[in-house]
């Protein structure tokens, strides 16, 4: 019997192929596990779904840079050439739409990617340097060919002996407990491929 | 349907076998072959040649800071510019690194949103090269500027002189397009390269690559509750990049478009650039991809179905290139105005006869090669035709910029120009650069988005075996058997 320590992040599993990762995603989802998680070295089709999230918000910065990149536009233009130096030029108009889109559009698009990419750190709370995943040696494969589930101990399903079970049941593979303290996760791995 | 006779049969068969799509990636190889396959490009010892090559294009590559710091201490009379040709090399070196650099964001934007699964194993050497080649581009206009230290007043900062950018000149608009451009073809370079430096971060072997790859990784680890925003992320910035990539080739003809010289004048010039610029692209593209394909075995990943794919995108836009030339002679007759038509049948029978010419040989005629099956098969002639391309469009941009202007409206104010050995060493120089750029992205970033091309394995689609058992498609072979398809 495994004794829970107060440093365990979580029950790490691997699974064989996308499909079966896929199909362990449904059946812990449907457990209603909160606190959990899938990685995988490309994203598999169909798993938001199976993981019950809704659309990613990532848009909502997005459209948000894209306004503030239109006001900025429209502000630059507006007040540089027709309140702050109005100056004629070839008998054209101080502020005119025309000769404005071009830059209206350029920098909508330069502020729509800034936002979008800002809004992906937030929603993602990266860059970190460090997580507990990290501490177990198999995960290396996430981003090589491996597919892995953990479920964290926070979750308030979280039991470790009746989840390590769950894992078994579903398919999981290579069952680890996943520490908080790099030396304390067992790491068969890093034996062999350091000897 | 299918006929009971034996010779129908095999008429069906080979027709089924003619019309089953080639797998992107060849051999069935499994997910770790792609990673192990990119990541030893990166992680072996840098090849002999990649040392030769990196010290003779890195040596072509000072050309750049040795004649611009001539240009600047001397004066810009070095170029070979003066009336009526004040727009030359510069301008036309501009425009032909830009237009190359929209292969790229194609690969990347467009046929991401139009779900053009080939593009995944080459839009990131095509997106790295269009990086290479905005920078590459940067230097021309920046330092045509006259003085280059005043190039600032292009951005709008308030300066000691209280006065504004002029924001309805299509240059200025320019500044802002390329400036757009680069920026977001990096971000979108950049969120493409993170999943694949967490790769190499994880197999890294050393303290030094592993802090390095890690710390551009940005600590990426694969989790779903991120793959949904990343992948979220990508489309957005695909799709706004689409939009963009086609704004900006555009806006740079709006700089001869909204000028009133006969032969500049003219409303075709935003699409027909695009095309041009694509087309050049993909010349490019293919330049850069057949020889490191050879070199570094990619022919699994980067099949002859790809090359084959890029060849007709050739065809295709130095057709629409090849149509905007004759309708743009078409037009000027059709006009009835004198200086208009005179424009030209001096650009085709002028002193600039040869130039003409060599654009409609590279341009038009070279890529109807594409026609042939063999010439699309074999990579080898593939890249013997596509260098027409490449010197075509460097030429296009010199006929349409110095015909048009080298004869002004009084015959006063005719002239010739004649590049110095000053233009002619920097646009060396940023060849150099260009190929040195390249070869440092080779050495140091997985040349294969090696994330996108798992996704796209049949290994990596869940539903596989439910197609089998719905029998909605029957595209997998009889071999085919599901424990394949999870191997």
């Amino acid at each position: 019997m495994i004794q829970p320590s107060s440093s365990l992040f979580g029950l790490g599993a691997e699974f064989s192929s996308a499909a079966a990762l896929l199909e362990a995603a449904k059946r812990i989802h449907a457990h209603g596990f909160r606190k959990w998680d899938v990685y995988s070295p490309f994203p598999i089709h169909g798993m938001d779904h199976a993981m019950g999230f809704k659309r990613s918000r990532v848009s909502l910065f997005s459209l948000l840079g894209g306004c503030t990149g239109l006001t900025v536009a429209f502000v630059l233009i507006y007040y540089t050439s027709a309140i702050n130096y109005p100056l004629i030029v070839q008998g054209k108009p101080y502020f005119a739409l025309e000769p404005s889109l071009p830059i209206f559009f350029e920098l909508t698009i330069l502020l729509t990617a800034f936002g979008t990419v800002l809004g992906l750190l937030l929603l993602t709370l990266l860059p970190r340097l460090h997580h507990p995943v990290f501490n177990w040696d198999r995960f290396q494969k996430a981003t090589d060919d491996g597919f892995f589930l953990v479920l964290e101990s926070t979750d308030p399903r979280f039991e470790s002996a009746s989840s390590r079970q769950l894992l078994e049941q579903i398919g999981g593979l290579h069952i680890t407990e996943i520490f908080q303290d790099p030396e304390e996760t067992p790491n068969p791995v890093r034996q062999e491929t350091t000897a | 349907m299918r006929a009971d006779n034996p010779s129908s049969q095999a008429a069906f068969a080979k027709a089924a076998a003619y019309l089953e799509r080639q797998p992107l990636v060849s051999n069935h190889r499994p997910l770790s072959w792609i990673t192990q396959h990119v990541c030893q490009i990166v992680e072996e010892r840098a090849p002999k040649w990649w040392w030769i090559l990196t010290f003779l294009f890195g040596g072509m590559a000072t050309l750049v800071p040795a004649m611009l710091t001539y240009l600047v201490s001397t004066g810009v009379g070095v170029w070979g510019l003066n009336v009526p040709v004040c727009w030359a090399w510069d301008i036309t070196n501009f425009v032909f690194w830009i237009g190359i650099g929209h292969a790229g964001t194609l690969i990347s934007a467009i046929l991401f949103l139009t779900r053009q699964k080939w593009r995944t194993s080459i839009n990131r050497s095509a997106e790295a090269m269009t990086i290479f080649a905005v920078i590459c581009a940067g230097i021309f206009p920046a330092f045509h500027v006259g003085r280059v230290w005043m190039a600032w007043f292009l951005a709008p900062i308030p300066n000691a002189n209280a006065i504004w950018q002029n924001f309805r000149s299509p240059l200025l608009w320019d500044v802002f397009a390329v400036s757009t451009y680069f920026t977001v073809s990096l971000i979108f370079w950049y969120l493409g390269l993170i999943p694949d430096l967490a790769s190499l971060r994880d197999r890294a072997t050393t303290r030094l690559r592993q802090m390095a790859y890690g710390l551009l990784a940005l600590g990426w680890r694969g989790s779903n509750r991120h793959w949904t925003h990343y992948e979220k992320t990508y489309l957005i910035l695909a799709g706004i990049s689409t939009p963009l990539v086609l704004s900006v080739h555009s806006v740079v003809s709006f700089d001869f478009a909204t000028s009133i010289v006969p032969g500049w004048h003219t409303t075709i010039f935003p699409p027909y650039f695009v095309a041009g610029a694509i087309f050049g692209g993909f010349a490019m593209v293919l330049t850069l991809l057949i020889p490191f394909r050879e070199i570094y075995h990619l022919h699994d990943l980067v099949t002859d179905k790809h090359i084959d794919n890029m060849c007709k995108i050739i065809l295709l836009t130095g057709s629409l290139v090849g149509y905007a030339y004759s309708m743009e002679f078409f037009i000027a007759w059709y006009s009835g105005n004198p200086f208009e038509i005179y424009a030209f049948t001096n650009r085709a029978f002028g002193p600039y006869w040869w130039a003409y010419w060599a654009m409609i040989t590279c341009n038009v005629a070279a890529p109807q090669l594409f026609w042939f099956k063999y010439c699309r098969q074999n990579p080898w002639v593939v890249l013997a035709i596509v260098m027409f391309p490449n010197t075509g469009m460097w030429f296009e941009r010199f006929v349409i910029i110095v015909t048009s202007i080298h004869r002004d409206f009084l015959p006063s104010s005719w002239g010739y120009f004649s590049p110095t050995w000053v233009d002619i060493s920097l646009f060396i120089g940023t060849i150099g650069l260009f190929v040195f750029l390249f070869l440092l992205f080779v050495r140091f970033l997985p040349i294969i988005n090696m994330f996108e091309v798992k996704g796209i394995t049949p290994q990596a689609d869940p539903h596989a075996h439910d197609a089998e058992e719905n029998h909605a498609h029957s595209r997998q072979t009889p071999t085919h058997t599901p424990s394949q398809v999870h191997a």
